[in-house]
């Protein structure tokens, strides 16, 4: 009897730390007072492509607090209302759906993953607020209606780019590896098959693996067999990182070419030098020397004390969007909203100049970069 | 062929990873009969435990040899770990020990979520990259085929607890002890045996063992993060219910069905005409064929429920 109390006491009192653990996290309340404009965001901030949410919630904030520091906008302060999805699949749909029910945030940004982006737009839709997707490159997203926005490239153009880069060099046989998923993973690989199979290249091998993942040998046997030139690894960094150390393991000396699901500096942590010498296409690259770019890394760097990779500059440009549009609307109101930002032309972004057309997404150049000692180096432009 | 070959090699050696966490489960359910669903979440902390004490001793860690540096974090974290396992039995299992074992089965779950939400919490959400305690290099020799360093040591390693642990069950006086329990508590606590005592130290072994399995884990895949437990933990269990559940060696041959079967089905997908992505669905199919044809797994025995 004893032992049982004891032991009810120590769980009680790991209850009441771990209470008080998360207790501290959640902070501001609700209810829009009418000098706030509420801007919702959702984010990955944990979980298996943190890295990204992270960096891109960076780079929304510092927009934000940039306009707030200059006097808001309208004569109002904003205020970003930040929720995690854990990087997970129906997440990113309950988080959206208590930002707008609860926070009745005005716009939602968010997120960077099109699978999780897939889940908010319906929401954002339905509920006639505008949504801005930093950095979701698959196409279906910005089809889900006429609310729902993007300010990077999609991935018909990432994958025409990677398809045309491999051409280019020479390389005629690729292999493909999928993550079956996430929508983002199935529509480069499709959209770079279509492209290069068109212009004379032969897909190899393909194969397929599920995020989360970690052992990709047997994948990559079956890829190896094929003596493919380059291997295509359209997934995000985490796995990509695991499969390109056990596809040295296992002798393959291939190449590996992905789309922008590769930049985090986790890749290059995981991978280490197994890495080096494969290419990815990214929205921009912070080696670019125009002073526009410099001076956000240079603003980035003094706050975070790292480089901004591009979801921090795509989050950045998505909230600058908003703001502008924001601005010429003279309102809140979602339809007036949606149409200014719709009406968006050569906005001056860090990732380049932003148009977006009828079907909602912008129109931008891609860059191509490698990883050379551990850094991502850039090699050259391709314009859309 | 070559590829097959490869292919087989690849599997198997995933299977003595899973072999070694389903040893966990099968000991203590061949002691306490009920399956400690947190297994997969201790293997995660041996993980991180490997982490932890190879940052905190990275200088002194990086003069010695490497197969000296693996042995001093390998054997630190089992010892974090087997502590770990000791507690979670006195905190949550033990006050629950004379209720029905549904209860024990649900609090095991609780505990599993428990850990990995603390382990959120302390560690963070995201992968870490795990140090190379192994040298990062191939076994040259073998013509086509490719075998890593750390695939060797995996098996060494492996096969090493394994003896180990066959010593301990069949040859010392706890491990008598153990045998006597999970034939009949009552019986063993009236003949003197502490079952307290016995039940602490397997799970302390158990845990060990995990830990042992989630350092190696992590050096065949670096990348660490508080649910990588969760699928070589299900996977593992699968195991040891393949094998037997509560028989030593049936586990292991548990574990190494699954690696496999799991790699094979990978492998071959696309010749099959099956995704990938059912590799797990072909692993459960396989287990329950099984089960419906020996009931008590491929080495169990047949037990009656006694009245």
């Amino acid at each position: 009897m004893q032992i049982r109390n004891r032991a009810f006491l120590l769980l009680g009192l790991f209850g009441v730390v771990t209470a008080g653990l998360t207790g501290c996290k959640k902070g501001g309340d609700a209810a829009a007072d009418a000098d706030t404009i509420v801007i919702g965001e959702v984010a990955a901030l944990t979980g298996g492509t943190a890295t990204f949410g992270q960096s891109s919630h960076a780079g929304t904030q510092m927009a934000i607090d940039e306009v707030n520091a200059a006097g808001g906008v309208l004569g109002k302060k904003i205020k970003l209302v930040t929720e995690d999805d854990q990087s997970k699949q129906g997440e990113a749909g309950i988080v959206a759906k208590k930002l707008v029910s609860r926070e009745k945030v005005v716009a939602l940004l968010g997120e960077v993953a099109s699978g999780r982006s897939l889940e908010m737009a319906p929401i954002a839709q339905k509920a006639g607020i505008p949504m801005i997707s930093p950095a979701s490159t698959n196409p279906k997203v910005t089809e889900t209606g006429d609310f729902i926005f993007r300010v990077c490239f999609i991935d018909p153009f990432q994958g025409t780019v990677m398809a045309k880069f491999a051409l280019a060099r020479g390389w005629k046989k690729v292999a493909v590896m999928t993550d079956v998923t996430q929508d983002y993973s199935v529509g480069l690989s499709q959209y770079f098959k279509e492209y290069f199979t068109k212009n004379g290249g032969t897909i190899v091998g393909e194969q397929s693996y599920a995020s989360g993942d970690k052992d990709f040998k047997a994948q990559l046997t079956s890829v190896k067999e094929g003596a493919p030139d380059a291997i295509l690894a359209s997934g995000y960094y985490n796995e990509v990182g695991l499969m390109s150390t056990q596809a040295k393991e296992l002798g393959i000396q291939a190449p590996l070419l992905g789309g922008d699901g590769w930049d985090s500096p986790s890749l290059v942590q995981v991978a280490g030098k197994s890495i080096e010498g494969s290419f990815f296409s990214n929205h921009f690259s912070n080696e670019d020397t125009a002073p526009r770019i410099q001076e956000f890394v240079t603003k980035y760097k003094a706050k975070h004390g790292t480089i901004p990779d591009a979801m921090a500059a795509l989050g950045y440009d998505s909230a600058m969007i908003l703001v502008d549009a924001i601005k010429r609307a003279g309102t809140t109101e979602g339809k007036a909203l949606r149409d200014a930002i719709a009406a968006t032309k050569d906005f001056e972004g860090i990732t380049g100049k932003i148009s977006l057309d009828a079907k909602r997404d912008a129109n931008k150049p891609a860059v191509v970069l490698t990883i050379k000692d551990g850094k991502f180096v850039y090699v050259e432009t391709v314009a859309p | 062929m070559d590829q097959f070959v490869q292919q087989l090699l690849n599997g198997l050696f995933l299977g003595a990873i899973y072999a070694l966490i389903a040893l966990g489960y099968t000991m203590v359910y061949g002691v306490l009969r009920f399956i400690n669903f947190a297994h997969g979440d201790v293997f995660m902390l041996g993980a991180f435990g490997g982490l932890y004490v190879h940052k905190a001793l990275a200088p002194l860690l990086n003069a010695l040899p490497w197969p000296l540096a693996l042995a001093v974090v390998m054997l630190a974290s089992m010892a974090i770990c087997a502590a770990l396992g000791i507690a979670i039995e006195y905190f949550a299992y033990r006050p629950l020990r004379t209720r029905p074992r549904l209860n024990v089965l649900i609090t095991a779950i609780g505990v599993s979520l428990f850990i990995e939400y603390t382990g959120q919490l302390v560690f963070g959400a995201t992968q870490q990259p795990f140090p190379a305690l192994i040298p990062r290099q191939n076994i040259s020799g073998l013509g086509g085929l490719t075998v890593t360093m750390t695939q060797v040591i995996v098996v060494v390693v492996t096969t090493a607890l394994l003896i180990g642990l066959r010593y301990i069950v069949m040859r010392t006086r706890l491990g008598l002890a153990m045998r006597a329990l999970s034939l009949n508590p009552t019986a063993a606590a009236l003949m003197g045996v502490n079952t307290s005592v016995v039940i602490s130290f397997t799970f302390g072994l158990g845990s060990a063992l995990a830990a042992a399995g989630g350092i190696l884990y992590a050096s065949l895949y670096p990348s660490v993060d508080p649910f990588m437990g969760i699928q070589p933990g299900i996977k593992a269990f699968v195991a040891a219910v393949l094998g037997g559940i509560g028989n030593i060696p049936g586990a292991a041959l548990g574990g190494m069905i699954i690696g496999v079967v799991e790699t094979l089905v990978t492998g071959y997908s696309q010749k099959l005409g099956i995704p990938s992505g059912y590799k797990e669905g072909v692993a459960f199919i396989i287990l329950i064929l099984i089960l419906l044809f020996k009931p008590s797994g491929l080495l169990g025995k047949v037990e009656r429920e006694k009245v």
